[in-house]
C-alpha cells in the first residue's frame, strides 16, 4: 500500500469507493454519524445538568473515522475501542438506549452500570470494549487475532487507538507480534493530533505514525480521517488483506477532536483559530454534501436523518433516566465469573 | 503409586489439558524448541505443534495481551513467564485488563487465562530472578492466586486453574521443580480454595505457602523430637483463601505462625494474620500471631546472604519453639 491512499477515483466521483454498499447503507452511515454527534452533544448537556457521575471523552469532529472504518467490516468482525469510544460503539451497532443507560450508570446499560463511558462494550456485535488505559486494548487484539487464526474463522479485528497509544511500548510490542504471526488485525490510529495536551510533534520522534509500520514489516498508510470515503476505502483494503491471510495493516487517519481531552481540559495547548479551522472541515457536513451531490439524498432528506437521530437520542435519554440503579448487592457478584 | 517431580507434574497437567481440550494453547518465551527455561514444556512442541505451543518474542506485555484476547474469544490460553519477576513487565494487562474485564463489562465475557510463573530464591539468580510477588496479585480483585507445594497439587491445581473461567496466577517454585511425590497418571483436579492439613498437631499451627511447606514440615519434625506437635497447613490457593480451615486449626492449637518466602512487609502473611485476628480464632489465641517472611531486602547473590534472606527450617523451628514456650 502506498503512503497515501490513491484517491484519483474518489476525485472523479466521491462516493465511487462506497460502491460495495447499497444506497440505503450509504445513507445509514450518515445516520450513524449524526447519532454519534448527537449522543455526545447530549452527553455534554447531561453533564452540565449534573446528571453524569464521571467524566467523558468526546469524539465530536471525529465521526468519519469510527463510521467509515466500521462500515468496511462484516457484522461478526471484532472491534476494540478506546476511552474516546462512543462513536466506535454506535458505529459497530450498539443500541443507543443501552449506551445512554451505561453512561448514566444504570443497570440496563451494557456493563450494568459498572463500566460507564470508558468501558462500553457490546460483545454481541463483536465490540470487545472501550478501554480506560491508553493502548490497553492493543495487545489484547493479538489474542483475538490468534483465536481467529487458530479457529480458522474468516473474521478480522479492527483495533482503534489514538496517537497517544503510539507513545506506549504496548503499541510497539503488539505490532511486532501481530506482523510476526500474520494476524488478521487492522491497527487503526485515530490521530487527532493531541494526546491530552501533547502534540504528536512533541511526543513522537517520528510523528508520522504510518511510518512506524515499516519497522514492523507491515503496510502503513495515512488517510484524511475527516473523509469517510477515504477511511472506508483504506479500511476495506486492510480488511481484505487480513482476511486473505496477509496479516495486519496500520492505518493512520488524521482527524481532530473539537472538544477538550475531557471535562477538565482548559485547552491551553492549542489556539481557538486552530479549533475553528478544523470545525470548518466537519466530516458530517462533508459526507452529507457528497451524498446530496451524488443524488443519493436531498437536503430535506439530510435534515430528516438529523431529526431522526435527535429523536433516537431523546428516546435513549428517556429510557436511561427511567431505568433502575444497579443493586448494591451486585458488586461482589460480578468480580468472578 | 508412581512418583514424579513437581516439574513433571506441571508438564503432565499441561499435556492432559491439551489432549482433552483443543482450545488449550501455550504461549511464552522459549517454551517451544528450548522446552522452557526450566524445561517444563519440554516435548510439548513436538507433541502438539507450533500452533499450540507458541514461542514469543521477549514482549511480556504483548504475551499477556495475547493471553487475554485469546481467552476472551474462545481459547484457553496458558502463558508462561520465564521468571515471576518478569510479570512486572506485563502488569498492565494482568491487573488492568485480565482482572477487570468480566466485572467492568457487566458479565458479558470472562477471561479464562492461566499465567504460570516460577518464583522464589535459592538458585543464586539474585534480585531480579528470585522474587515471590504473589501478594501483588492477591491484592487485585478478579484474579485468583494459586501456589502449589507438592507434585500432586501442582498437577491437580493447574488442571483446575485451566478449567476455571477466571484469570489465575499460578505460582510455581523453582526449588520445588525437582521434588518428587506421588501423582496419579489420570486427569484430576484439586479445587481452588481448599487448604490442606499437611501434618496434624495440637500445640501450634504453622500456615506455610509453596516452598515453605516442606520447610515447615522439616521444622515440625524437629519440634516433634522435642515434644512439640505442630499442625502444618498449606492454603494451596491464596485467593480464594480457605479461611475456615485456618481458623479451625488456630481455634484448636491456640498458637499460629505464618511462613512465606516473600518479604514480610505487605506479604500474604499480613492478610492471613489479620483474617485470623478478625475471626473467632482471636478468642483462642494464647500468644501473639507470629509472621515469618523474607527480609525486607532484595534477594542477594551471595549463597550465604541469599540463604539468610528467607525462612529456613531451622529458623522456623526456632521461632515456633519460642512461640510455644511463650518467649515471643
Amino acid at each position: 500500500m502506498n503512503d497515501k491512499v490513491d484517491s484519483a477515483e474518489a476525485v472523479a466521483s466521491p462516493l465511487a469507493a462506497l460502491a460495495p454498499l447499497t444506497r440505503e447503507e450509504q445513507i445509514a452511515l450518515l445516520k450513524k454519524m449524526y447519532l454519534i454527534r448527537m449522543f455526545e452533544q447530549k452527553a455534554e448537556e447531561l453533564y452540565a445538568l449534573g446528571k453524569v457521575h464521571g467524566t467523558m471523552h468526546l469524539s465530536i469532529g471525529q465521526e468519519a473515522t469510527a463510521v467509515g472504518a466500521v462500515a468496511a467490516l462484516q457484522p461478526d468482525d471484532y472491534m476494540f475501542s478506546t476511552h474516546r469510544g462512543h462513536g466506535h460503539c454506535l458505529a459497530k451497532g450498539a443500541d443507543v438506549s443501552r449506551m445512554m443507560a451505561e453512561f448514566l450508570g444504570k443497570v440496563t446499560g451494557y456493563c450494568r452500570g459498572r463500566g460507564g463511558s470508558m468501558h462500553i462494550a457490546d460483545v454481541s456485535t463483536g465490540n470487545l470494549g472501550a478501554n480506560g488505559i491508553v493502548a490497553g486494548g492493543v495487545p489484547i487484539a493479538i489474542g483475538v487475532g490468534l483465536s481467529i487464526q487458530y479457529l480458522k474463522q474468516a473474521r478480522v479485528v479492527l483495533c482503534f487507538f489514538g496517537d497517544g497509544a503510539v507513545h506506549e511500548g504496548a503499541f510497539h510490542e503488539t505490532l511486532n507480534l501481530a506482523a510476526l504471526w500474520r494476524l488478521p488485525i487492522i491497527f487503526f490510529c485515530e490521530n487527532n493530533q493531541y494526546a491530552m495536551s501533547i502534540s504528536t510533534q512533541r511526543a513522537l520522534a517520528e510523528p508520522s505514525i504510518a511510518r512506524h509500520a515499516a519497522s514492523y514489516a507491515m503496510p502503513g498508510c495515512t488517510v484524511d480521517g475527516n473523509d469517510l470515503v477515504a477511511v472506508y476505502q483504506a479500511t476495506r483494503q486492510a480488511a481484505t488483506r487480513a482476511r486473505g491471510g496477509d496479516g495486519p495493516t496500520l492505518i493512520e487517519a488524521i482527524t481532530y477532536r473539537w472538544r477538550g481531552h475531557s471535562k477538565s481540559d482548559r485547552q491551553r495547548y492549542r489556539s481557538r483559530e486552530e479549533v475553528e479551522a478544523w470545525k470548518a472541515k466537519d466530516p458530517i457536513a462533508r459526507y452529507a454534501a457528497q451524498l446530496v451531490a451524488a443524488g443519493a439524498m436531498t437536503e430535506e432528506g439530510v435534515r430528516a436523518v438529523e431529526a431522526g437521530a435527535r429523536a433516537a437520542i431523546e428516546a435513549a435519554v428517556a429510557f436511561a433516566e427511567a431505568s433502575p440503579e444497579p443493586p448494591v448487592d451486585e458488586i461482589l457478584r460480578g468480580v468472578y465469573a | 503409586m508412581r512418583e514424579i517431580t513437581y516439574l513433571e507434574a506441571v508438564r503432565e497437567a499441561l499435556r492432559l489439558a491439551m489432549q482433552r481440550d483443543e482450545r488449550v494453547v501455550l504461549m511464552g518465551e522459549d517454551i517451544g524448541v528450548y522446552g522452557g527455561a526450566f524445561g517444563v514444556t519440554d516435548g510439548l512442541l513436538s507433541e502438539f505443534g507450533a500452533d499450540r505451543v507458541r514461542d514469543t518474542p521477549i514482549s511480556e506485555l504483548a504475551i499477556a495481551g495475547a493471553g487475554v484476547g485469546a481467552a476472551l474469544t474462545g481459547l484457553r490460553p496458558v502463558i508462561e513467564y520465564m521468571f515471576m519477576d518478569f510479570m512486572t513487565l506485563g502488569m498492565e494487562q494482568l491487573a488492568n485488563q485480565a482482572a477487570k474485564i468480566h466485572f467492568m463489562l457487566g458479565d458479558q465475557v470472562s477471561v479464562p487465562l492461566v499465567v504460570r510463573a516460577p518464583a522464589g530464591a535459592g538458585t543464586g539468580a539474585a534480585a531480579q530472578h528470585s522474587q515471590s510477588l504473589e501478594a501483588w496479585f492477591v491484592h487485585v480483585p478478579g484474579l485468583k492466586v494459586v501456589m502449589p507445594s507438592t507434585p500432586y497439587d501442582a498437577k491437580g491445581l493447574l488442571l483446575a486453574s485451566i478449567e476455571d473461567p477466571n484469570p489465575v496466577i499460578f505460582v510455581e517454585h523453582k526449588l520445588l521443580y525437582r521434588e518428587k511425590g506421588e501423582v496419579p497418571e489420570d486427569y484430576y483436579t484439586v479445587p481452588l480454595g481448599q487448604a490442606v492439613v499437611r501434618r496434624p498437631g495440637r500445640d501450634v499451627t504453622i500456615i506455610a505457602t509453596s516452598i515453605m511447606v516442606p520447610r515447615a514440615l522439616d521444622a515440625a519434625a524437629r519440634l516433634a523430637a522435642e515434644g512439640i506437635e505442630a499442625e502444618v497447613i498449606d492454603p494451596r490457593t491464596l485467593k480464594p483463601l480457605d479461611e475456615a480451615t485456618l481458623v479451625a486449626s488456630v481455634c484448636k492449637t491456640g498458637r499460629v505462625a505464618i511462613v512465606h518466602e516473600a518479604p514480610k512487609t505487605g506479604g500474604v502473611g499480613a492478610e492471613i494474620a489479620a483474617r485470623l485476628a478478625e475471626s473467632e480464632a482471636f478468642d483462642y489465641l494464647d500468644a501473639p500471631i507470629l509472621r515469618l517472611g523474607g527480609l525486607d531486602a532484595p534477594i542477594p547473590y551471595n549463597r550465604n546472604l541469599e540463604y539468610h534472606s528467607v525462612p529456613q527450617p531451622e529458623t522456623i523451628a526456632e521461632r515456633v519453639r519460642d512461640l510455644v514456650k511463650g518467649r515471643v
